[in-house]
């Protein structure tokens, strides 16, 4: 290895042990992988920041059609670009691991569906959220009827409170059903 | 996931309280703002907040003044007849900003980066809740209450302080819970990991410089941690089958759930033989071919029609039953010194180990079965609990959208797949739930009658037949083995099945052109009919056969000219097993291909060749019940049966996609059953009928007729491991009188089997506890599914709550900003009229 300061240090280290989902291997991992990301100037900065497009370049999230979402809910960046530190980054990972429990995994799914940032899903986020699962080709996207059928459903089948929008409690009550969900919302390196 | 049942109920009383008690300061906060915005209008004092709202607000004045009075007047209008419409929805509909900026501020609203306070109050709650009561709060989950986001507020000094405040208590309580569950807790909350940095650095100042992690942890608790992790990572190995998964996967998104559930169902019973098969190749093939019987040579040429009749050399093999001996089997002995049917002798050599062949096979059999309807009755009962719901929901279609998308596709390709396949089970969903809506019209009873009059006549006659065609070929099998035995005669023996097979072909067909001409409109009503005349059909043959092999053949061997009727059994159920599984091949490739052909140039219709689910469920329930009938005459059945499995898996998925590769439309890639390509129908509880299906009358009905081989008929007395006994189980019975006998300590096991086997007050017994369990369970959901809609009610009670004071504000609102426009309306308490 060329460059020593992309090393991590011991302390930093079991300290991310602890706070996150992470094992050592994966922390290890996830700092390799985040400077390679970096361009050669960055990587004296004590914290660097590492621009979306550079996080979107990332084999796992390439084709995501969420990936857009992840790096805004993750960035800390006062400038809402979507720039990750490395602790964004290792945020980012401990909530997609295998160890992290439902209610991480379903807070963070629920920031990422809510497109608008208005802290619940409304009409229009659930609207963006279907043309996401189902693609970008014209021969995959719902009609508009069939779209407007679904929203409604589903605001019947998740809005307990009834005020139009799927509030967190309200989705992580609809998670909890499912038996598949920690298993799916998960990115590995 | 099932629903966790929690007897203590109190936590989540108290925990409700706790939440009443936040929306109690959430409404306090609320009415707080309204009388602040109210007096700072007045009195112009200068908070940032009203500076905000009052610029904010001249906007809207403007925004409202360009629309002059046409547009009040529509308002109130609207807003008269639409204030039960907007009272039901939150949505962004003409609020004013100050409403917006409540609504967004609300504590069930918001989630983000912003909302530390929140999350901290809220940890809060949950570590007093674990220090009260000392346990895990994972699965109590609060309404998360993120703090004020959006709109771009700057923190009041009032809310920082708050915020530290909040913050200093979180840490006194971290720092009061045990090392392990602080952990646990930081990595639990979902902070920015520089927060959880700060937060550890508070909450951990007694412990500096010492990493928890190289602090002492109990033992005990290590060691569970990592007995967990060892058995979880081996559960999830073993469920997570990888077995198929690409082709599945591929399956499920070109022709949707119902045709999955198909293939899903292949692999759940090629498991079940696997295991079948796996023990009794350990116990019971595997010694017995290790220390083989001498038997006479037969003498049979080698013709390669044994491996369809399963006679000539192969009756005399491991394959069936009277290859194995009734002796047991010494293993220190070498198999030249073996003599003829009796062990190697009785030597009083202690390191020898006996193994006795006849107790090892009952047990075998016996243990397996067991174990198999144990298995089943578990996965009927956990696949019934996934498709049950105890709320009014119907469909499941939120879930879909919410947790159906894999993270773990990177490839751009398998994304565009899993976008299909979502895309599929969406447009099924939502056309079911159309279809509910639309009223059935009724068909006339008169067809109905005559449909159902003739399936059940046919059947009926189906039956009748093969019953008389089968006494017909004992009868000539009686003939036959007098004279010489010849090709033709062996042949002969594939007639029987040959027949059974092709009613198995031809009637369902029959069926589906009842259905066709009944024309169902709901098609899960079609399917169930269709499934009921097949399995009414399947039952019936199955039932003549059986009483054809247990009730005369067994009975009477000698009058049908047999030595060994076990073998013969086994034998007939390996042709029939295997003409079924030549009859489908054939059916799959020729059948189909006959029907395109012909839909296409006669018909003139380019519609796909329908994939019937039911039907071909149904066959495999059949060959699995055949399989499961012949275990105890032929041990190796489910060794065929894998094999049978694992082509029909790839046939079946091959003929697929080259039938609908040339007719392949994104929209419509749905293979219905019915003949209705307008009415998609969607499998999702078909996993749950197959499997229930699988027990009832199937699984059922093999240990039924097992059960009653085993107790009731004598084995016959030339071949087989139980020849000489009155019945088979006395082989269990025997050993147990020898343990009796030669080890006195064991004698309590015996007294336990008198007990517990031959006594039926036990059984009663038995029989009543397992009642009263079940009612007592029953009970328990009554009364949770009473809380649970309680709750709903509360909830939505409290939803109404909102709105109303929401719309109030807003209405508050209008009302101080109408007086500053020229023109403005009459305000209840303003002095203009």
């Amino acid at each position: 290895m060329g460059t020593t300061a992309s090393q991590l240090r011991k302390d930093l280290l079991s300290e991310y042990q602890e706070l996150t989902f992470l094992t050592k291997q994966e922390i290890i991992l996830a700092h390799k992988r985040f400077s390679e990301l970096l361009s050669k100037e960055d990587r004296n900065i004590p914290t660097p920041r590492v621009p979306m497009e550079k996080v979107l370049s990332l084999p796992e999230l390439k084709s995501n059609p969420f990936r857009k979402r992840i790096c805004h809910v993750f960035s800390t960046s006062d400038m809402k670009d979507g720039s990750l530190t490395f602790e964004d980054f290792l945020d980012l990972l401990s909530a997609f691991s295998d160890s992290a429990t439902l209610e991480i995994k379903s807070h963070y799914a629920f920031r990422i569906f809510d497109f608008d940032d208005d802290g619940t899903l409304d009409g229009g986020d659930l609207e963006k959220l279907v043309n996401c699962l189902t693609g970008e080709t014209d021969g995959t996207r719902l009609t508009t009827e069939e779209m407007r059928q679904l929203i409604s459903n589903i605001l019947e089948e998740s809005d307990i409170d009834k005020d139009g929008t799927v509030n967190l409690s309200e989705f992580q009550h609809v998670i909890s059903r499912s038996p598949d969900f920690v298993s799916s919302f998960k990115i590995v390196l | 996931m099932a629903y966790s049942v929690d007897f203590n109920l109190s936590p989540i009383m108290e925990l409700e309280l706790e939440s009443l008690r936040g929306d109690d300061t959430a409404q306090d906060s609320m009415c707080q703002l309204i009388r602040v915005t109210g007096t700072g209008l007045e009195s112009g004092s200068p908070k940032t907040l009203e500076m905000d709202v009052l610029t904010t607000e001249s906007r809207d004045r403007l925004a409202s003044q360009m629309s002059d009075v046409r547009e009040r007047a529509d308002e109130r209008r609207l807003q008269r007849s639409e204030e039960s419409m907007q009272t039901n929805l939150l949505v962004r509909n003409r609020w004013s900003a100050a409403t917006l900026r409540v609504l967004s501020s609300m504590p069930s609203r918001s989630v983000g980066q912003q909302s530390r306070l929140e999350i901290i109050s809220q940890c809060n709650i949950r570590s007093t809740q674990l220090r009260r009561y000392h346990r895990q709060t994972k699965d109590v989950s609060l309404s998360s209450r993120p703090s004020i986001r959006g709109y771009g507020i700057e923190a009041d000094s009032e809310d920082v302080c708050e915020e530290e405040t909040k913050r200093q208590e979180l840490v006194n309580n971290l720092q009061s819970l045990s090392a392990g569950d602080r952990v646990r807790m930081l990595r639990a909350m979902p902070l920015s990991l520089a927060e959880k940095t700060k937060l550890r650095k508070l909450a951990f100042s007694d412990k500096v410089g010492q990493s928890i992690l190289s602090s002492q942890v109990p033992c005990c608790s290590l060691l569970k941690r990592t007995l967990y992790h060892i058995l979880f990572g081996c559960l999830f190995i073993l469920s997570s089958l990888q077995l198929w998964q690409v082709a599945l996967k591929r399956l499920g998104g070109r022709f949707g759930t119902g045709v999955l559930s198909y293939f899903l169902f292949i692999r759940t019973l090629l498991l079940f033989n696997v295991f079948l098969f796996l023990i009794n190749g350990l116990f019971l093939v595997l010694p017995q071919a290790i220390h083989p019987p001498l038997h006479t040579p037969s003498s049979h040429r080698v013709t390669g029609l044994e491996l369809f009749t399963g006679t000539g050399y192969l009756s005399n093999s491991l394959m069936f039953y009277g290859y194995y001996t009734n002796s047991t089997i010494n293993t220190s002995c070498r198999p030249a010194e073996a003599t003829t049917g009796t062990g190697c002798g009785t030597t009083s050599d202690p390191h020898m180990m006996a193994y006795n062949i006849p107790l090892a096979y009952f047990f075998t059999i016996g243990i397996t079965f067991f174990i198999t309807g144990i298995v089943l009755v578990y996965s009927m009962s956990k696949s019934f609990g996934r498709s049950f719901r105890v709320f009014k929901s119907q469909g499941n279609l939120a879930i879909k959208i919410f947790c159906s998308w894999d993270f773990k596709v990177s490839k751009k390709m398998s994304v565009r797949l899993q976008s299909e396949n979502i895309t599929t089970q969406l447009k099924e969903l939502l056309s079911e739930v159309k279809g509910g809506e639309e009223k059935g019209r009724l068909s006339g009873m008169a067809v109905h009658l005559l449909a159902w009059s003739i399936s059940l006549g046919s059947t009926f006659f189906c039956a009748l037949g093969i019953h008389c065609f089968a006494k017909d070929m004992h009868l000539r099998r009686l003939e036959d083995a007098e004279g010489e035995v010849s090709l033709v005669h062996e042949a002969r023996l594939l007639a029987l099945p040959g027949v059974v097979s092709c009613g198995n072909l031809l009637l369902p067909g029959l069926f589906n052109l009842m259905s066709w001409m009944e024309n169902f409109n709901s098609p899960i009503v079609c399917l169930y009919v269709s499934i009921f005349r097949n399995l009414l059909l399947k039952v019936s043959i199955l039932g003549v056969l059986c009483y054809h092999w247990l009730g005369k053949i067994a009975a009477e061997p000698e009058q049908h000219g047999l030595q060994c009727w076990e073998s013969f059994v086994g034998q007939e159920l390996y042709r029939f097993l295997l003409v079924d599984f030549i009859f489908t091949v054939l059916n799959t490739v020729f059948g189909e291909f006959i029907w395109k052909l012909f839909a296409q140039g006669v018909l003139r219709r380019r519609r796909k060749p329908v994939f019937d689910i039911a039907r071909n469920v149904l066959e495999l329930i059949y060959g699995q019940t055949l399989t499961w009938l012949g275990v105890l005459f032929t041990p190796l059945l489910p060794a065929v049966q894998i094999l049978k499995l694992l082509l029909l898996f790839h046939m079946k998925k091959s003929s697929l996609l080259v039938n609908s590769l040339v007719a392949f439309l994104p929209q419509s890639s749905l293979l219905v059953n019915c003949q209705a390509p307008r009415k998609p129908w969607r499998a999702s509880q078909m996993s749950t009928l197959f499997i229930s299906l699988l027990c009832f009358p199937s699984f059922l009905g093999a240990t039924v007729s097992v059960t009653y081989t085993i107790w009731t008929i004598k084995p016959s007395s030339g071949c087989g491991p139980f020849r000489n006994l009155p019945f088979m189980f006395h082989s269990g019975k025997q050993w147990a009188q020898e343990l009796k006998s030669t080890n006195p300590k064991l004698a309590w096991l015996n007294w336990v089997h008198s007990c517990l086997v031959e006594n039926p007050l036990f059984l009663f017994l038995m029989g009543g506890v397992f009642l009263m369990v079940i009612y007592i369970h029953t009970q328990i959901v009554d009364g949770q599914r009473k809380i649970i809609s309680l709750l709903q009610e509360q909830m939505e009670n409290e939803g109404k709550d909102k709105k109303f004071l929401i719309t109030r504000l807003q209405a508050i609102h209008e009302e101080r900003q109408y007086p500053l426009s020229p023109s403005s309306r009459p305000q209840p308490q303003g002095s203009e009229v």
